[in-house]
C-alpha cells in the first residue's frame, strides 16, 4: 500500500490567484492512498523543498505528488528533492495546475479549482501505481566522428581534439575546406577567406588527435550515445599513400578540359587532379569516369611518370569501422539550382547571368580569372553590374520561403568589390529588404551604399539580351514605377539549401530533418546544437542558413557539448524506456517497424515447457537507443511492451481517476 | 473528336482570320468543333476588371450550356475567352458556395465538371505524326518568332505551359518544317486593351516585341491570341515609323501556318485580312 504525500503550490499568485489552493489540498487529503496533504507559497523554493523532505521522513511517504507548474520546468528539481529524503526519484508524479489550469482559466476561478482537484486526483492515482526506476550506466567511447570537413567540421574537430579527444573527420570531396575556401574576401572585415581557413585545414591535418578521411562517406551507423560503430566507405582514390603530392601526374595527364568543380566549371582540370593547390591532403584522385585508363583501358601516363609508384589503378573502395562516442553532422549547403526555376532570368541560357559563388571565384586572385571581374561570355570587363537578392529565398511561390541570411552581406561585399576593382563602374542592387543584423554588418552596408551602390527596392521580373547587354527589367517599389537597367553582368544571390545527399546522412545516422531538409535541432533556442537522437550533434548550414561567424560559433558550441559528453567515462541512461514482457510477446515484431530509433531487435529465447525446451523469437529493446517515445507500446498487439514510468496500468489508472 | 466551341466576340471582327483558319485546320485534323447554341459574353475585360461575381457568372452561363449539350470539353480560339472560361471553371470547381451563388444567378444547375482547353492545347494534344501526315508544303523559309502573350500562361491555375518559356506552340510549328527562333519576348505584354484607351503605351510595348523579333532574325511572328494579333499587326506600323530602323514583321495566327502547310489556299486561311503585308512571305510557299 502506497503512502502518498500531496504538495500543492501557489506559485505566488500564478496559481493561488485563481485556484483555491487550500480547498484543493483539503480535497486531496481525502483521496485513496493519501496520508499527507499540504500547500505552500513556492514549493520549488528552499523552504518548500525542505517541507517535502521532512514530510517524507515524518510520514514515511512512499510516493509524492507535486501540483504546480509544468513538469518540463521542475520535474527534475523535485526528483532530486525526494531523492534527498531517500525516496527513489521516479516515485514522483506532477500535476500541472499552472499552464494547464490557472493560466488558461483566469476568469473562471471556481471551475479552475474543480479542474485542479481533478488533475491532482489523476496524479494521485498514477502515484499509487509508480514503481522505482533505476538509471543505467552507459560506457562512453572518447572519440568523436565529424561528418563534413567544411569550416564547421574543422573548427569543431580542432576544439574537440585540443581537449584531448580523438576525432575522425569524414569528407566526401577529395579535400577538406568546404565552401569557405572557395570564397574571396569575407564580410565585414574583408579578410581573405583562404588565408584564414587554409591554416585551419593544415592544423587539422597535422593534429595528432585528428584523423581525416577525404573522398569518403559514412556508410552505416550502429549503436547509441557513447557507443557508435560507424562504417566509413573510403572511395578508391587510385593513388596510394606513397604519394608526395609532387604534381608530376597531373602535369602529364593527357585528359584535359574537364570542368573543374572547384571553380564551378569556369576553369579546367585534368583527369587526375587536386581540386586546388592548397588542398588537404595534397594528394590527387583519379576521376575514373573521365580517365582514359578507365574509360578506354589504356593510357598509364600518370603511372609512368609517378616517381614514387603511388598510382594504383586496381585500388577498390575500402570499408573501415570506427568506434566513436559522439557524432557531429556538419554537412553544409549547396546553392539552389536557379536555372530550373527562374525562367524570367533565362533558365541559365545567358552566360552573363551568374551566381554569387561564381562571382567569388572570379574575384578571387587564385580563381579562374586571376581576380579580374570579367563577363563569362566575352571576357570583357563589365561596366554595369546588377545584383539580384533573394533568388530562391523568400519566394514561397517558386522556391523557398526562408531567408538565406548571408546574401545581404555578401552582396554588399560584392558591390564594394565591383566599385573598387572597376573604375567608373555602376552597381545596381535589387532587394526586398536589407538585413544586416550582425556585429559591424550595418556599418559595412552603409559604407557600400556611400561608395555609390544603387539599392533599388523591388524584384526583377525579366532579364533578356539586347546586343552585348542584358536588359534587366524590375520594379522600384519605393518610387512606385518600373525600372530598366542595361547591364553587362548580373549576379544572383541564390538560396542556400541543404547539401546534396544530406537527407541520406540524416537517414544513415538516424535523426530528423525539417520541412526544408535542414537538420532538426532538439530545441530551437535551448538545445540548438543537439538533435533528438542522443549523442548526435549539429553545426553549420546543415541546420539552417547562416554565415561564417555563426557557423564557427555553432561549431564551437557543438564541440563544447561533445567535449562535455566525452569527459565522462560513463553516462546515466534514462530509465523511462520501453521494456518487453517476454512471456507475453508473440514475436510479431510489429514494434520493430514503428520504432523511429531502430532500438528494437529480435532476440531468441529458450523456454522450458513441461517435458521440452522451446526456442522462440521475442522483441528486445536496446536501452541505449530507446528514447522512450512509446510508439512501440501502441503497436504491440499482445500488450507485451510497456514504457517504464508510463505503463499501461499507470495510464489506465489515470483515465479511471479522471472519469470518476 | 467532338469538342464544344466557344467563338467569342472577336470571331466576326478582328479575329475573323483566326476563326476561319482554326476551323479549317481542325476540320482537316478530324476535330469537330460544335458551336455552343446561344453563347454569350465570356466576361472578359469590362466585367472581370470591375465585378468578380459578374465575370464568373458570365463565363458560367456558357459552361452550363456546354454541360447541357452533353459535352465534357469546351475550347475557344481567343485566348482571353479561354482564360475567362478556364479561370471561372477552376474557381467554381473549388468553391461550392460560389457555384451555388452563380447557379442562382444564371438559372442553370451547373455541376462544374466541364474541361476548358485552349484551341492550341486541343491541336497540340493530337499525335504529332497525325499532324505531320497532313503536311504537304514545307514552311522552311518561315523563321517564326512564336508569341504567346500573357493570357495562355497566366495565372498559374490555368496556365497551359511554362509562363516564362512556353514551348507548346514552338513544337507544333516545327512539325510544318518552319524554323522557330529562340527569342526573349515570347510572353511580354502587348498592351492588350490599352489599345482602346492609351495607345501610346501599346505602341511602345509593341515596338519592343517587334525589335526583339528582329534581333532574333525572325521573318514573322505567330500568335495564338486575337488581341495580341491586333496590337502587333495594327500598331507595328506606328512603332516602326516612330522607333525607326525596324523590319516589318508579318503577324500570323498559328492555324494559318498549319493550314498553309497543309495545302490550304491563302483565301482559306484568311491571310488577306492581315494588316501588315504577308504576301511577300506567303507567295514563297503558295
Amino acid at each position: 500500500m502506497q503512502r502518498i504525500g500531496v504538495f500543492i503550490c501557489w506559485c505566488g499568485s500564478n496559481i493561488g490567484g485563481v485556484v483555491d489552493v487550500p480547498a484543493v489540498a483539503r480535497e486531496a487529503a481525502k483521496f485513496h492512498g493519501v496520508v499527507y496533504s499540504a500547500e505552500y507559497k513556492y514549493m520549488c523554493s528552499e523552504p518548500g523543498q525542505e517541507m517535502i523532505v521532512s514530510a517524507i521522513k515524518e510520514h514515511r511517504l512512499t510516493g509524492v505528488v507535486v501540483a504546480s507548474c509544468s513538469p518540463t520546468l521542475h520535474e527534475i528539481t523535485f526528483r532530486k528533492n525526494i531523492a534527498r529524503a531517500g525516496l527513489n526519484p521516479y516515485m514522483l508524479e506532477m500535476a500541472n495546475i499552472r499552464e494547464q489550469c490557472s493560466w488558461v482559466h483566469q476568469h473562471e476561478p471556481e471551475k479552475a479549482t474543480k479542474k485542479a482537484i481533478e488533475l491532482v486526483r489523476r496524479a494521485v492515482a498514477k502515484a499509487g501505481k509508480l514503481e522505482p526506476l533505476f538509471e543505467s550506466a552507459i560506457p562512453v567511447t572518447k572519440r568523436a566522428l565529424i561528418i563534413g570537413g567544411g569550416i564547421a567540421g574543422i573548427q569543431a574537430a580542432l576544439d574537440i581534439a585540443d581537449a584531448g579527444n580523438e576525432v575522425v573527420i569524414v569528407e566526401r570531396e577529395p579535400t577538406i575546406g568546404g565552401k569557405m575556401v572557395l570564397l574571396d574576401k569575407t564580410f565585414p572585415t574583408l579578410d581573405c577567406s583562404a588565408c584564414i581557413s587554409t591554416p585551419k585545414m593544415v592544423s587539422a591535418a597535422q593534429h595528432p588527435n585528428i584523423k581525416i578521411y577525404t573522398y569518403a562517406e559514412v556508410e552505416e551507423v550502429k549503436g547509441y550515445i557513447g557507443n557508435f560503430s560507424v562504417v566509413v566507405k573510403q572511395k578508391a582514390r587510385s593513388v596510394n599513400s606513397n604519394c608526395t603530392g609532387c604534381g608530376a601526374c597531373w602535369a602529364k595527364c593527357p585528359t584535359k578540359n574537364i570542368p573543374n568543380e572547384f571553380d564551378l566549371g569556369m576553369s579546367m582540370r585534368k583527369a587526375i587532379y587536386v581540386p586546388f593547390p592548397q588542398a588537404v591532403p595534397n594528394r590527387p584522385v583519379i576521376d575514373r569516369e573521365r580517365c582514359r585508363q578507365f574509360v578506354k583501358g589504356k593510357c598509364g601516363v600518370c603511372k609512368k611518370f609517378c616517381p614514387t609508384d603511388a598510382i594504383d589503378y586496381e585500388q577498390g573502395d575500402e570499408f573501415i569501422t570506427e568506434n566513436v562516442g559522439a557524432i557531429l553532422a556538419a554537412t553544409g549547403y549547396d546553392l539552389i539550382d536557379w536555372t530550373k526555376i527562374y525562367g524570367e532570368y533565362g533558365y541559365g541560357k545567358y552566360p552573363d547571368v551568374v551566381t554569387g559563388l561564381h562571382f567569388e571565384r572570379m574575384v578571387n586572385a587564385s580563381g579562374p580569372t586571376g581576380g579580374k571581374i570579367l563577363r563569362p561570355s566575352d571576357g570583357e570587363q563589365p561596366k554595369t553590374v546588377v545584383f539580384i537578392k533573394c533568388v530562391g529565398s523568400r519566394d514561397e511561390a517558386k522556391a523557398k520561403e526562408y531567408c538565406s541570411r548571408a546574401c545581404c552581406m555578401y552582396t554588399a561585399k560584392h558591390a564594394h568589390q565591383v566599385l573598387e576593382k572597376i573604375p567608373g563602374s555602376q552597381v545596381v542592387i535589387f532587394y526586398i529588404d536589407v538585413r544586416c543584423a550582425g556585429k559591424a554588418y550595418e556599418e559595412f552596408y552603409l559604407k557600400t551604399l556611400h561608395e555609390g551602390a544603387i539599392y533599388t527596392r523591388g524584384r526583377v521580373s525579366k532579364i533578356y539580351p539586347e546586343g552585348n547587354h542584358l536588359i534587366v527589367k524590375g520594379a522600384d517599389t519605393l518610387l512606385g514605377r518600373p525600372v530598366e537597367v542595361v547591364a553587362d553582368l548580373v549576379v544572383l544571390a541564390t538560396a542556400m539549401i541543404p547539401s546534396a545527399g544530406s537527407a541520406d546522412v540524416a537517414r544513415t545516422v538516424g535523426f530528423t530533418v525539417d520541412k526544408d531538409g535542414f537538420f532538426q535541432e532538439a530545441h530551437p533556442k535551448l538545445r540548438p546544437v543537439e538533435t533528438n537522437t542522443g549523442g548526435v550533434f549539429l553545426a553549420g548550414v546543415c541546420q539552417g542558413p547562416k554565415d561564417i561567424p555563426d557557423t564557427v560559433a555553432q561549431a564551437s558550441a557543438a564541440a563544447a557539448k561533445i567535449i562535455g559528453l566525452l569527459s565522462h567515462s560513463e553516462i546515466a541512461g534514462e530509465p523511462t524506456i520501453a521494456c518487453v514482457n517476454e512471456a507475453m510477446c508473440s514475436g510479431c515484431l510489429a514494434c520493430r517497424g514503428i520504432c523511429p530509433y531502430r532500438a528494437i531487435e529480435p532476440k531468441e529465447i529458450v523456454e522450458r515447457l513441461p517435458g521440452k525446451q522451446v526456442t522462440r523469437v521475442v522483441a528486445s529493446v536496446n536501452s541505449g537507443l530507446c528514447q522512450g517515445c512509446g510508439a512501440c507500446t501502441v503497436a504491440c498487439r499482445p500488450g507485451a511492451l510497456n514504457l517504464k514510468g508510463f505503463t499501461n496500468e499507470q495510464l489506465l489508472s489515470e483515465v479511471d481517476a479522471l472519469c470518476q | 473528336m467532338k469538342v464544344a466551341y466557344y467563338p467569342g466576340c472577336s470571331y466576326e471582327t478582328s479575329g475573323k482570320d483566326y476563326e476561319i483558319s482554326a476551323k479549317m485546320v481542325c476540320n482537316k485534323l478530324g476535330i469537330d468543333l460544335v458551336e455552343i447554341p446561344d453563347w454569350s459574353c465570356c466576361g472578359s475585360t469590362a466585367a472581370h476588371s470591375t465585378d468578380h461575381l459578374l465575370a464568373v457568372s458570365l463565363a458560367a452561363r456558357n459552361l452550363a450550356l456546354v454541360e447541357k449539350m452533353g459535352f465534357d470539353t469546351v475550347t475557344a480560339s481567343c485566348s482571353a475567352c479561354y482564360q475567362r472560361l478556364a479561370l471561372a471553371q477552376a474557381e467554381l470547381a473549388q468553391d461550392k458556395k460560389l457555384l451555388e451563388q452563380v447557379n442562382e444567378i444564371t438559372g442553370y444547375d451547373y455541376k462544374a465538371a466541364v474541361k476548358v482547353n485552349s484551341i492550341l492545347e486541343i491541336i497540340a494534344g493530337l499525335d504529332e505524326e497525325s499532324i505531320k501526315a497532313k503536311i504537304t508544303r514545307s514552311m522552311e523559309i518561315f523563321r517564326i518568332a512564336p508569341y504567346y502573350g500573357c493570357l495562355l500562361v497566366r495565372p498559374s491555375k490555368v496556365k497551359i505551359d511554362d509562363p516564362e518559356n512556353p514551348t507548346i506552340m514552338d513544337r507544333m510549328l516545327q512539325t510544318t518544317g518552319a524554323q522557330v527562333v529562340d527569342w526573349s519576348h515570347k510572353t511580354e505584354c502587348c498592351g492588350a486593351s490599352l489599345s482602346v484607351s492609351n495607345n501610346d503605351i501599346v505602341i511602345s510595348l509593341v515596338s519592343r516585341i517587334i525589335k526583339a523579333a528582329n534581333a532574333a532574325d525572325a521573318n514573322c511572328i505567330v500568335t495564338a491570341c486575337a488581341l495580341c494579333h491586333l496590337n502587333l499587326d495594327y500598331y507595328q506600323s506606328f512603332a516602326t515609323q516612330t522607333k525607326g530602323a525596324l523590319k516589318e514583321m508579318p503577324i500570323f495566327y498559328f492555324p494559318q501556318i498549319l493550314g498553309l502547310a497543309m495545302g490550304f489556299s491563302k483565301k482559306d486561311m484568311g491571310v488577306e485580312y492581315n494588316i501588315t503585308d504577308t504576301s511577300e512571305l506567303v507567295k514563297k510557299v503558295v
